[in-house]
């Protein structure tokens, strides 16, 4: 394979080509890093001092081969301890597209970097080690990859060596994909038979799986489609235009311009906009840029906006086409992500940060909580760390949101603990997303919309 | 001494040498924009740089003179234009500077008319907060009380770097925003979640957070961006004749701080460098690239990644760069 270097580097050509966010996801040492390492190595992705490195430190340690996952897990505690604890972040090219990869970690305890890494990729590749099978982490993995909107699985079956590529082992693995994708409403998925430790149908195809004949890891992920976060910062076509206002930008000479990007559609000089929570209506007089003035600002762009009537905008608020507007709401159903060891109950009190709006919230009722096994959701009370659940959501000023189905930008937030200022939950606005509708909780629970 | 306008040294007569101070909506229509990786990369960080100053009471943006600092620098300028920037620019100076670069400093930060704070490590010295190293010993290290320093005395939240995720493997590791608690320690095993683009950075006073608007750019980019845009930068990442001595494996220009050993020899080679810090411990490489286009070429199929080729500071341990970050290290 020929690495970064080798492709074409003319400015037109490599920064046209065409990008995969993706996310290496799964339980506690089903081999993810090792994988990635064996993709990495064997598309000669690495530098000839990296893989040195990772040699000496792997014989420092005793190991007789290089250890592939060093070259993710370079953090000193996950050397010493052979787990990942935080997701990598790594680059790579081949001549087909780019990657950006993130390798997560397996752990229960850091399910909270997992959501992190997956919540910015288009793609999960599920490692299961198929000697165990599908794990209860394996399908907390798969369900938060869904939730946060990731629609195309590639599952590695892992470890067939130590199944000696019994056909039988790689068909169960699919099975329970299978059933598990259907119930997730995940429509893109295929499974594919590897051996990371020896790169059998990663890059290379393998002569140990007979019974295969679909494409390598490599060849999987060249072919998939590039995905949302790739192209547009995680606007998926669908909702109108919006723009969160970040900053006011002050002229010189006097008048404000709005900055912010531009999400959900693209934006245009004329549009009529209004501007939320207040509701007023007025027109976008222009879209300014450093290097110029647009006439349409597509999703993804950092911008900002005139306004032909002077009001007072300012951080916080959000314009969008008046056509097709966001709900203002001070009560909704959510469903979150619980990262802290102390468990989230009702009355809570939160700082919730939405788009660029941050402002205290009250966690009125925990609905429900998602048994991952079953795939069900049960009546709970409390949610426990690394919990997911459903939740009623009572915010000091009213939040413009989409359902994070139609919108990860206005349909997504962040609960931030008062006291420590941690980040404590992932959440997404639910569909539909105004509190007191029973239908919701189960409703809120996949992000493809079919109730889990 | 270079080909075309955009694509040289910044002393290039074709550099956009003004830019920055032109009003935005004067400059000639630009050609439709494509939404390309670069565009998409440019619009992130721009995002990341209006975030974090929204937020924060007390942002500064580090500044060393280097190539991903010149980047950082320049879409500080994009982001915020017409109106200056909402943060000073800060160079934690080691005193074993390319003079080369400190000269390429005060010009950019003074044509732009933004605020400079220079934390000299020589002051540190002076002043007994770390012990003298010695004359030609790296001050790499002793940056970061310098830094920690000046954090503490401007009371800054937030400090904007030019780091990236592909440098190496424990900034690999790192979030966007990435907190620092009173000590100025990073604790890589408490990571606050980073979820969406969603950036949180909200501190205790005393705490701040590190801002990488660059985190997912690569080398690569950063060097097709500069030609994009055509961002100067200082001449000894081109190209040029300089005598240098050999050590450890690195070519270390021969200067104040760097004088051979004995049975080191010194001879004059056709070098650049690929990143600049510390003169005692960045090397440079041997190269006859004097354009950004015949950089990129040089990187594309270079086989020793950025920071193995030119800094001996990531040479002492497994985990150096690591171990220097907990300690409150860029
Ligand atoms: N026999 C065999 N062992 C493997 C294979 N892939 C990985 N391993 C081993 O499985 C163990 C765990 O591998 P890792 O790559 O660290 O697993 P991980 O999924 O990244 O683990 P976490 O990140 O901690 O969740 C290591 O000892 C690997 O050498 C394989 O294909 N065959
Ligand atoms: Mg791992």
């Amino acid at each position: 394979m020929p690495r970064a270097g080798e492709i074409a580097t003319d400015d037109t050509h490599d920064t046209g080509m065409d990008l995969l966010r993706f996310a290496a996801v799964g339980s506690v040492d089903d081999g993810k890093s090792t994988l990635i390492g064996r993709l990495l190595y064997d598309t000669r992705q690495l530098f000839d001092d990296q893989v040195a490195a990772v040699e000496a430190a792997s014989a420092r340690r005793g190991i007789g081969e290089v250890d592939l996952s060093f070259i993710t897990d370079g953090l000193r505690a996950e050397r010493e301890q052979g787990i990942t604890i935080d997701v990598a972040y790594r680059y790579a090219a081949t001549p087909r597209r780019k990657f950006v990869i993130a390798d997560c970690p397996g752990h229960v305890q850091y399910t909270r970097n997992m959501a992190t890494g997956a919540s910015t990729a288009d793609l999960a590749l599920l490692v299961v080690d198929v000697v165990n099978g599908l794990r209860e982490q394996t399908r907390r993995h798969a369900c938060i990859a869904a939730l946060l909107g990731v629609d195309q699985f590639v599952v590695c079956a892992n470890k067939m060596d130590l199944v000696d590529w019994d056909e039988g082992a790689y068909r169960e693995v699919t099975n329970d994909v299978r059933e598990l994708a259907a119930r997730l409403g995940v429509s893109s998925w295929q499974v594919i038979p590897v051996c990371a430790l020896r790169g059998d149908n990663v890059v290379e195809r393998s002569q140990a799986a007979r019974f295969y004949e679909g494409p390598t890891v490599l060849e999987a992920l060249e072919d998939a489609p590039a995905g949302a976060w790739a192209s547009g910062h995680g606007t998926r076509s669908g909702a109108g235009a919006r723009l969160p206002v970040q900053w006011v930008l002050r002229r010189p000479g006097g008048g404000r311009s709005y900055a912010g990007m531009v999400n959900g559609g693209a934006l245009r000089a004329g549009d009529e906009v209004t501007v939320l929570p207040e509701g007023w209506r007025t027109t976008i007089t222009g879209i300014e840029t450093y290097d110029g003035p647009l006439d349409e600002a597509p999703a993804g762009i950092s911008v900002s906006v005139d306004l032909a009537d002077d009001l007072d905008v300012s951080r916080g608020d959000l314009l969008a086409v008046a056509s097709d507007a966001p709900a203002v709401v001070k009560d909704l159903v959510a469903t979150v992500c619980w990262f802290s060891d102390r468990p989230l109950r009702g009355g809570d009190r939160l700082r919730v940060k939405h788009t660029t709006r941050t402002t205290p919230a009250r966690v009125s009722a925990v609905r429900g909580r998602l048994d991952v096994n079953r795939l069900q959701i049960d009546l709970a009370t409390e949610l426990a760390n690394n919990e997911i659940g459903t939740v009623d959501l009572t915010t000091a000023v009213p939040l413009a949101v989409d359902p994070y189905r139609r919108d990860r930008i206005t349909g997504s937030f962040v609960l931030i603990d008062e006291g420590t200022n941690a980040t404590v939950a992932a959440g997404m606005v639910g569909e539909p997303h105004l509190a007191g509708d029973r239908a919701a909780s189960s409703q809120a629970l996949t992000a493809s919309g079919s109730p889990a | 001494m270079t080909d075309t306008q955009t694509d040289g040294p910044y002393r290039t007569p074709g550099v956009r040498a003004a830019d920055g101070l032109t009003p935005h909506g004067e400059r000639p229509r630009p050609r439709p924009r494509r939404v390309d990786h670069l565009a998409l990369l440019e619009s992130h960080a721009i995002f990341v740089l209006r975030e974090v100053a929204a937020e924060s009471e007390h942002p500064v943006l580090l500044f060393s003179g280097g190539k991903d600092s010149a980047v950082l620098l320049h879409l500080a300028v994009k982001a915020f234009r017409p109106a200056g920037l909402p943060f000073p620019v800060m160079h934690v100076d080691t005193g074993h500077n390319f003079p080369e670069v400190i000269k390429f400093r005060d010009e950019r930060v003074s044509q732009l008319g933004e605020r400079l704070i220079v934390a000299s490590v020589q002051d540190s010295i002076d002043r007994g907060r770390v012990p003298d190293p010695g004359q030609n010993a790296s001050r790499n290290r002793l940056q970061t009380t310098t830094l920690l320093d000046a954090i503490a005395e401007h009371s800054f939240d937030a400090c904007f770097g030019g780091a990236r995720r592909d440098e190496d493997k424990a900034r690999a590791k790192e979030r966007v925003l990435s907190f620092r608690d009173t000590f100025g320690q990073w604790d890589p095993k408490r990571q606050r979640p980073e979820l969406w683009h969603l950036y949180q950075g909200r501190v205790q006073p005393g705490e701040h957070v590190r801002a990488f608007p660059l985190s997912d750019w690569t080398e690569l980019d950063i060097w097709q961006y500069i030609r994009r845009e055509g961002i100067g930068l200082p001449d000894i990442y081109f190209a040029h004749r300089r005598l240098v001595v050999e050590r450890d494996g690195m070519l270390l220009a021969v200067c104040d701080w760097v004088a051979p050993a004995p049975g080191e020899a010194v001879r004059e080679e056709t070098v650049r460098f690929r990143t600049v810090g510390d003169a005692t411990c960045t090397g440079a490489v041997v190269s006859t690239a004097r354009t950004v286009t015949q950089i990129i070429d040089e990187i594309a199929v270079s086989r020793v990644s950025e920071r193995g080729a030119t800094r001996a500071d990531d040479r002492f341990s497994e985990t150096a760069m690591e171990d220097r970050k907990r300690e409150g290290y860029f």
